[in-house]
């Protein structure tokens, strides 16, 4: 009854189990849904897990806005103490936004995490300092940046959702150190969790979205010709990409006719918004966050001293639109203009 | 055609799997048998149908001819003739005549007595594009998933499927299916190579045969696979390198709409690492 054949078979049918099991166990399954945004046959196509799609959305559902007062009765400038961006807003609508600030930032601690509820006045807490220039950021976003936002525009909670600190941000990254006398650090060739967990370089944000690399590294002509792009360009260049891709939950297709990745004219409108999206990010990092950095206690500071500045992540949170474009910010127009 | 003077030797009657002694005779050289007839039927009908395509689409350049699979929303019902109907039945002619002609093979191989080896190889073949334009496409749910059929068309689907996930060559079954093509590329080189040298010695010497094939392996690497194991060698890479293609696939979107990097983080989340 037993024979070799029998137990070899036995065996082989274990080890169909076992690893067809461990199979199931990392992959995912029909039925998916897929979004066409290209003429059919193209491949241009979003695919989405109805499951994981699901989980997003209860991630993103926003908060119920308080209800808004009239414009009517003081200044806020007038009646509190150093009131420095938001001095034309009435009393009543100043009040509301620092309790929905408050809401959307700090919901645990509350007023006491920007104020000292001693003296509201005072600015001893860096975390008033930030929360003032982040003002600024975002009645600059809204108004001088409706290329990327639009009408949707953005408010505290676009980034923060609940958190003091929003929970996508970078800071430099130099990789892990070489091994000593053999390779040197190359920041890259590591998991990169900033770019979909490839080998790609580490810190793709540094030169590309506070410097302004160039990022095209693709030629017009089918053969190289006198395009000198180097290959760790490239990878630069993906490494950006893939973040871009995590960062938003799309493809390469989204933003991309893949047989010609430069040529704007066979792209998806989504491409230009995103250029535009590139230089608020610079913008923000550089004349925002990044001046921020002395403010911040040592604790809030990156493994080189930086300051945490925003990537696409930091909106948009896995999502092609920031909260699946609902926006907040109508309900808040002192924070779409910016303040005198 | 002439009739070499040994051919009728080989004509051999039976064998037909349909239709008996119907369509068992042959036409100049060709043995005609049912699948002979359906394989023509389905090619005929399917490259008038590709005609009809192209004489509807905007050009008649080679390049660009793109006949293309119904839109998405179409899901998994008939769509319009002008609007993916045509790839449809395209779609149907060329899986009938694939088919056909695997029984064909069947229907010769029964006649001449020999294995089934033939068939069972091509049929590996035919389920890599089975696998692309009816198994993908319905456990996505739509037969918009199918390749488009035309030379540069087709080309631009694999681009932008490809970088639907991101970056291909992360994907496993398409690491094995590319070692396969390349060792099989390999094999065969080898294979010829060896060949031609014991068919070709030097002037005055005669020809080669096994023992020397064997030996020059042995010399070599220390083995010989053998006359007859280099062939069952090349087989299996062959049919290997179309299977795990036909998954490498069959798995992007069905079992995974993610970028195929993200799916190492199994191996990267194995307790083995000291981060």
């Amino acid at each position: 009854m037993n024979t070799p054949i029998q137990a070899a078979l036995a065996a082989v049918g274990a080890a169909v189990v076992v690893v067809g099991g461990m199979l199931l166990a990392v992959t995912e399954r029909p039925p998916i849904d897929g979004i066409q945004r290209g003429y059919r046959g193209l491949g241009l196509v979003q695919l989405y897990n109805p499951r994981f799609l699901a989980e997003k959305e209860a991630e993103n559902v926003i908060p119920a806005s308080l209800p808004r007062l009239p414009a009517a009765g003081a200044k806020a400038g007038v009646v509190y103490k150093n009131v420095q961006v938001l001095k034309d807003v009435s009393v009543g609508n100043f009040t509301r936004l620092m309790a929905s600030m408050s809401n959307w930032v700090a919901p645990q601690v509350g007023c006491a995490y920007c104020h000292d509820v001693n003296n509201m006045a005072s600015d001893a807490l860096y975390t008033k300092v930030v929360a003032r220039r982040m003002i600024q950021m975002v009645q600059h976003i809204n108004s001088d940046w409706k290329t990327h936002v639009a009408e949707t525009g953005v408010v505290c909670y676009t980034c923060h959702r609940g958190n003091p600190v929003p929970k996508n941000i970078w800071f430099a990254d130099p990789g892990p150190e070489g091994t000593p006398g053999y390779t040197p650090a190359v920041g890259k060739n590591h998991p990169a969790t900033v770019a979909g967990i490839t080998a790609l370089p580490l810190d793709p944000f540094t030169p590309f979205l506070q410097g302004d690399t160039n990022i095209r590294v693709q030629g017009p002509e089918a053969l190289p010709g006198w395009n000198n792009s180097s290959i760790k360009q490239t990878e630069w260049t993906y490494s950006l990409m893939m973040n871009f891709s995590q960062s938003l939950g799309v493809n390469c297709d989204y933003c991309h006719n893949t047989r010609a990745f430069r040529d704007w004219d066979q792209s998806p409108p989504q491409r230009a918004t995103a250029w535009y999206g590139i230089r608020m990010a610079r913008d923000i990092n550089n004349n925002y966050l990044g001046p921020l950095a002395p403010v911040f206690p040592a604790s809030r500071l990156g493994p080189l001293g930086d300051g945490p500045k925003v990537y696409c992540a930091t909106c948009h949170n896995g999502v092609y639109k920031p909260l699946f474009g609902i926006s907040m910010a109508k309900d808040f127009p002192e924070l779409t203009t910016v303040s005198k | 055609m002439a009739m070499l003077s040994f051919e009728p030797k080989y004509r051999t009657r039976g064998g037909t799997l349909i239709g008996g002694d119907l369509f068992d005779f042959w036409v100049g050289p060709l043995w005609v048998g049912f699948f002979g007839v359906t394989t023509l039927f389905c090619a005929t009908l399917g490259t008038l149908l590709i005609v009809w395509a192209a004489a509807i689409g905007p050009t008649w350049n080679i390049w660009r001819i793109n006949i293309a699979p119904p839109d998405i929303s179409y899901g998994l019902a008939f769509a319009p003739l002008a609007e993916g109907g045509l790839w449809q039945l395209i779609t149907a002619c060329a899986l009938g005549a694939f088919v056909s002609w695997a029984l064909r093979q069947v229907e010769i191989a029964r006649k001449l007595g020999m294995g089934l080896h033939i068939p069972f190889a091509f049929s590996f073949a035919v389920l890599a594009y089975f696998t692309l334009v009816v198994i993908r496409p319905v456990l996505m749910g739509a037969w918009g998933y199918g390749f488009p059929y035309g030379i540069l068309s087709h080309l631009d689907w694999v681009s932008n499927t490809g970088y639907q996930y991101l970056h291909f060559h992360y994907n496993p079954a398409h690491m094995i299916a590319i070692s396969f093509f390349f060792t099989n590329a390999l094999a065969l080189a080898l294979h010829g190579s060896l060949i031609l040298s014991a068919a070709n010695p030097p002037k005055g010497e005669v020809v080669k045969g096994a023992e020397q094939e064997n030996g020059y392996f042995r010399d070599t690497v220390g083995y010989s696979i053998g006359t007859l194991g280099i062939h069952r060698l090349g087989l299996f890479l062959a049919i290997s390198a179309a299977f795990f293609s036909a998954v490498c696939i069959v798995i992007s979107g069905p079992f995974w709409t993610r970028g195929w990097p993200e799916w190492w983080g199994w191996w990267l989340n194995l307790p083995i690492w000291a981060h």
